[in-house]
C-alpha cells in the first residue's frame, strides 16, 4: 500500500465543514472507548454531564457564555498580531496589568471619587496599562528586532510578580495573603450590571469586540497594512508603509483589548484580583486564534468549543468522581482531531497499491 | 516500443484542482542524449519533471526506466532509479561544506575526507570545479549549481535533469555548464533540460521534446530544426521575433542621478560613484551579471535603499526639480513624483501572494481617500481592466495571485505598476521565467509607456532583448557604470565584453 498525499486546489466549504463534521464524529468516538476503557463508565451519560455542566441551568449557561466572552475578548486582542506574524504570546501578562490597574484605582480611591469616576479611571488605566504591556515588546521589536515571542512572554512574569507584590501591600485582613471581594460594601468600581443581569456587560463587550474587529481587519486601511506586514515585509516597504509604526500600532491594540478583559475580569466578574485571574486565557486564546484562523467570527465557535469542554469537564469530574485529568484527557483527544482534520481539508490523501498503477483517464 | 531509452512516459496525467498540468504525455528520453524540454510557461514542464524526480507522483500513466515500469513515489525513489533533478531554487544548507552537502541525507557514516575523494573522482571526470570544503554561503551562484550537479552524480543518477540552469548563469558561467554537460553525454548519461533560451537549446541539445498547453506536441532533432521551427511548435502560431522599438519623441531628462554609492550591511561597495540621465520618452537598459548592482541601483531610487551619497534628482515637466534621495516610497508619491517600480521577487516584493487581484491593485492606491475603510471597489474595477487588457488567465479576480502561472503574476503586477501613468517606470527582469507571448507583451506595454513619455528603465539579462529594445544601454559592473552604449548601433559583443569590465578599464 502506497499513500499519495496531493493538495487540493479549490477547496469547497461543504467539503471543508463535512471534514471537521466527521473529525468531531470520530474525535467523540474515541473518546468513548477511552472513557469505557479507563473508567468504565457510560460514555453516553459522562456526554450528558458535560453538556449538563455547561447548560445545565440557566446560571450555568450565563456562566459559560461570559467564560466565552472574557476568551473571546483576549483571543480577539492577540488576532491582529498573529496576523501581521507578531507572535504575542503575551496575552497573560497584559491582561492581569489591565485587572491590577482596575484593582488599584478601587482599592485607592474608594470612598475619595464618586463610583462612576472611579469606573472611567479604570477603564482608561487598565486600557493603558494593556496597551503599555504591549508597547514595549513592540517598541523593542521595531527598533532593535527583537524577538518577540521572548519579550512578550517576559512580560508575563513581570505582570504576575507586579499583581503578587501588590497581593500582599493590598492584602485584607493582613497576612492572609489575599486581597477578597473589593469594596464589598460600597461597590465603588464595580461595573454596573446591564438588564439586571451581571453576565450580560462582558458578553455585551465581547459582541461589540468581535464585530469590530471583523470590521477593522476585513475593511479597514490599518487592517490592510497589519496583512500586508504579516505576509511580506518586503512589500510593505515597497509600497511605504512603515513597518516599525504598523507593528508598535497592532500591539497597541492588541494590548489595550487585553487590558480590557483584564478590567471585566476585576470590575464586573471577580471584584478581587489574585495572580492567577486570568487562568492561562492568554495562553490559551492562542489557540482560539489559531482554531478560527484568524477569523473573528470563526472565534465565537472555537471559544465557545473550548469553554464548554473546560466547563464540561469540571462537571463529570464531580459528577463521576473523576478527576480534571480525565477531562484534560478528553479535551486533548478531541483538540487533536480538530487541529489534524485541517490537513485533510488541504491535503487529499489516495491510495495506490505498488505495481498496479490506477488506470485513469 | 523503445525499450532501450532511459525513460518513458507512457500516457502521463496530472492535474491540480480543476488545471491539468500534463495530459496524457507519452514521450521518451534516451540513453545518452541531451534532451531540451521546451515549452511556454505553464506548460508543464516542470510538473513532468518533478513527476520523473519522484516530487509529484502521476494521476494516470506509467514511467518506464530502462525498459522496465517503475513506481517512483518519492524523491528517494527516483534515486533508486538513478534519476538526479537540480532544481531552479537551489536546495542547499549555507552554513555547510560542498561536500557535506553533497553526502548529507545518505545512509551510513559521515566520512568527509572519503567523500571529498570521490567528489574529486567526479570533478576530474566531468570537469567540475569545486572544493569540497568551502561553505556554500561563499559561493558563487554558478558554483552552488555546480555542488548540486555533483551532489546529484554523487548519488549515482545516470539520468539528469536540470530546471532553467542557465537562469542564473553568465555567458561564460553558461559556456562551462555546457562543456561539462557535453562530457556527462559522453559518459553516456541522459540529460533533460527544461529551459526558455532558444540559442541555448541549438547550443546544447540533440533533440528538442515540445510541450504545449501540458500536452507533448512532438520532438525535433535540434541540428535539423531552427528556432522559428520550435517557436511555432511551442506556441502553436507563428510568433514574429523582432520586437518593437518605436523612435524617441520629445525626449527631456527625466531623473538625473549623480555620485551615487551604496554600501550594503556588510560593508560592501555594491554601487560607487554612478553617473547618468533618464530621458522622458526613452529605454535605458542597464546590463550587467546577477550582482553588479542593478538591484540596489533601482532600489536606490525607489527610496528602498539607503545610500552612502550622492543624488536622484527627479525632473518635472516645468523643470522644477527634486532630490529623492531619503525619501521613501511613500514620501515620493507624496511629492507627486510617479514612480513605478516592477521589482525581480515579484511576489516577494511587488506583490502579496496569499492575496487576492483586488487586494494586490489596492497595495498603492488603500491610502486614497479620508475614510478609515479601504475602498475596494475602485481596485476591484482595476483588477478587472488589467485582467481584461492584459489577458491574465486566472479563475477571477478573488483568486489569490500565488496560485497563478509566472507570466500572469507579472501581468497582475505590471499592469498595476502602469495603471497610474508613472513618469518613470523600472523594470527588474521583467520578462525572467516568462513564455515567449507573455514577454511579447510585456514588451508591448513597456513601449506603450515608452511612447507616452515616461521614464523607462528597464533591466534585463537577455543581450538581444536589450538590444532591441533599448535606446540606450548603461552597463554595469562590480557597482560601477562600464559604458553607455547606444542601443540601435551597440554591438553584442561590445556590451558582453563591458559587462566584465570594471569601470569600463581594460
Amino acid at each position: 500500500m502506497n499513500f499519495h498525499i496531493s493538495k487540493r486546489a479549490d477547496v469547497k466549504w461543504q467539503v471543508s465543514w463535512g471534514v471537521r463534521a466527521a473529525a468531531i464524529v470520530i474525535a467523540l468516538l474515541i473518546c468513548a472507548v477511552m472513557t469505557t476503557i479507563i473508567t468504565g463508565d457510560n460514555p453516553i451519560e459522562v456526554y450528558k454531564a458535560m453538556i449538563v455542566g455547561a447548560f445545565g441551568s440557566a446560571r450555568k449557561s450565563w456562566v459559560t457564555l461570559q467564560n466565552v466572552a472574557v476568551l473571546l475578548l483576549i483571543s480577539l486582542a492577540l488576532t491582529p498580531a498573529f496576523k501581521m506574524k507578531f507572535w504575542n504570546i503575551g496575552g497573560e501578562g497584559q491582561v492581569l496589568i489591565g485587572g491590577l490597574a482596575a484593582a488599584a484605582c478601587m482599592i485607592t480611591l474608594e470612598g475619595k471619587l464618586p463610583s462612576a469616576a472611579i469606573m472611567i479611571l479604570m477603564v482608561i488605566t487598565s486600557v493603558a496599562a494593556g496597551a503599555f504591556w504591549g508597547f514595549v515588546p513592540a517598541i523593542c521589536k521595531a527598533k532593535w528586532n527583537t524577538n518577540e515571542t521572548l519579550s512578550t512572554l517576559m512580560m508575563n512574569y513581570i505582570a504576575t510578580q507586579l499583581v503578587a507584590y501588590y497581593v500582599v501591600v493590598w492584602e485584607v485582613p493582613k497576612g492572609s495573603g489575599k486581597i477578597g471581594i473589593i469594596n464589598q460594601n460600597s461597590h465603588a468600581g464595580w461595573l454596573p450590571e446591564l438588564f439586571g443581569s451581571k453576565y450580560i456587560l462582558s458578553i455585551l463587550i465581547a459582541v461589540i469586540a468581535t464585530v469590530a474587529m471583523y470590521i477593522y481587519l476585513k475593511s479597514s486601511k490599518q487592517g490592510y497594512e497589519i496583512s500586508v506586514v504579516g505576509e511580506s515585509e518586503n512589500t510593505a516597504k515597497y509600497v511605504g508603509i512603515k513597518v516599525p509604526k504598523v507593528i508598535v500600532r497592532t500591539m497597541l491594540i492588541s494590548g489595550a483589548i487585553c487590558g480590557l478583559a483584564g478590567l471585566l475580569l476585576v470590575g464586573s466578574i471577580n471584584h478581587t484580583i489574585t495572580t492567577t485571574i486570568s487562568n492561562g486565557q492568554g495562553f490559551t486564546a492562542v489557540m482560539v486564534s489559531w482554531l478560527a484562523k484568524f477569523n473573528p467570527i470563526t472565534m465565537v465557535f472555537t471559544s465557545l468549543l473550548i469553554v464548554f469542554m473546560n466547563r464540561g469537564a469540571s462537571e463529570i469530574s464531580t459528577a463521576f468522581g473523576l478527576n480534571q485529568s480525565f477531562a484534560d484527557i478528553m479535551t486533548g483527544i478531541i483538540l487533536f482531531f480538530i487541529i489534524g482534520c485541517e490537513f485533510f481539508i488541504n491535503y487529499k490523501v489516495t491510495v495506490a497499491k505498488k505495481n498496479k498503477v490506477k488506470e485513469e483517464a | 516500443m523503445q525499450q532501450t531509452a532511459a525513460v518513458q512516459f507512457k500516457n502521463i496525467t496530472k492535474t491540480f484542482g480543476s488545471v491539468t498540468a500534463n495530459r496524457d504525455v507519452t514521450m521518451s528520453v534516451e540513453k545518452g542524449e541531451i534532451l531540451s524540454l521546451l515549452g511556454e510557461n505553464g506548460s508543464g514542464k516542470t510538473t513532468l519533471m518533478n513527476m520523473l524526480s519522484g516530487i509529484y507522483y502521476p494521476d494516470g500513466g506509467e514511467i518506464y526506466i530502462n525498459g522496465e515500469k517503475a513506481n517512483i513515489a518519492s524523491p528517494k525513489d527516483a534515486f533508486t532509479y538513478g534519476i538526479g533533478m537540480v532544481h531552479q531554487h537551489f536546495k542547499l544548507i549555507d552554513v555547510l561544506t560542498a561536500a557535506e552537502n553533497i553526502v548529507l541525507g545518505l545512509k551510513g557514516k559521515l566520512n568527509t575526507k572519503e567523500a571529498a575523494e570521490k567528489i574529486k573522482e567526479i570533478c576530474d571526470k566531468y570537469g567540475f570545479d569545486v572544493d569540497p570544503n568551502q561553505k556554500i554561503y561563499n559561493m558563487s551562484v554558478s558554483q552552488k549549481q555546480t555542488v548540486e550537479i555533483v551532489k546529484v552524480l554523487y548519488r549515482g543518477a545516470d539520468i539528469l535533469i536540470l530546471d532553467e540552469p542557465t537562469a542564473v548563469l553568465t555567458p561564460q558561467e553558461t559556456e562551462k555548464l555546457f562543456a561539462v554537460l557535453r562530457n556527462m553525454k559522453n559518459d553516456g548519461k541522459s540529460i533533460v533540460i527544461i529551459t526558455h533560451k532558444l540559442h541555448e537549446v541549438e547550443a546544447i541539445s540533440d533533440r528538442v521534446a515540445i510541450l504545449r498547453k501540458g500536452e507533448y506536441v512532438g520532438s525535433l532533432i535540434t541540428s535539423e530544426s531552427n528556432a522559428q521551427e520550435m517557436t511555432d511548435m511551442m506556441v502553436g502560431h507563428a510568433v514574429t521575433l523582432n520586437i518593437e522599438r518605436p523612435d524617441v519623441v520629445n525626449s527631456k531628462p527625466r531623473l538625473k542621478i549623480e555620485n551615487l554609492s551604496v554600501v550594503d550591511a556588510e560593508g560592501i561597495n555594491k554601487l560607487t560613484d554612478i553617473n547618468f540621465t533618464v530621458n522622458s520618452g526613452e529605454i535605458l537598459g542597464i546590463a550587467g551579471i546577477s550582482g553588479c548592482g542593478q538591484k540596489e541601483l533601482l532600489e536606490a531610487i525607489a527610496g528602498l535603499q539607503p545610500t552612502q551619497s550622492g543624488t536622484v534628482v527627479f525632473i518635472e515637466d516645468n523643470g522644477d526639480e527634486e532630490n529623492l534621495i531619503g525619501k521613501d516610497p511613500l514620501e515620493i508619491a507624496k511629492l507627486g513624483v510617479t514612480l513605478s517600480f516592477v521589482p525581480e521577487d515579484r511576489l516577494g516584493m511587488g506583490l502579496v501572494g496569499s492575496m487576492d487581484l483586488t487586494d494586490n491593485m489596492m497595495l498603492r492606491s488603500f491610502r486614497s481617500g479620508k475614510s478609515i475603510f479601504a475602498d475596494r471597489k475602485s481596485p476591484k474595477k482595476l483588477a478587472e481592466e488589467v485582467v481584461d487588457e492584459l489577458e491574465v488567465v486566472t479563475p477571477s479576480v478573488d483568486t489569490e495571485v500565488r496560485k497563478l502561472s509566472g507570466g500572469n503574476v507579472q501581468k497582475v503586477l505590471v499592469g498595476r505598476e502602469i495603471s497610474n501613468k508613472p513618469k518613470v517606470l523600472m523594470t527588474a527582469y521583467a520578462v525572467r521565467g516568462l513564455d515567449i507571448n507573455s514577454s511579447y507583451a510585456i514588451y508591448d506595454l513597456i513601449n506603450k509607456q515608452k511612447k507616452e513619455g515616461a521614464a523607462v528603465i528597464f533591466v534585463g539579462e537577455d543581450l538581444d532583448v536589450l538590444l532591441a529594445l533599448s535606446d540606450r544601454i548603461l552597463v554595469l559592473c562590480e557597482g560601477k557604470v562600464s559604458g553607455i552604449v547606444d542601443g540601435r548601433t551597440a554591438e553584442k559583443n561590445q556590451v558582453g565584453l563591458l559587462m566584465t569590465k570594471v569601470g569600463g578599464e581594460q
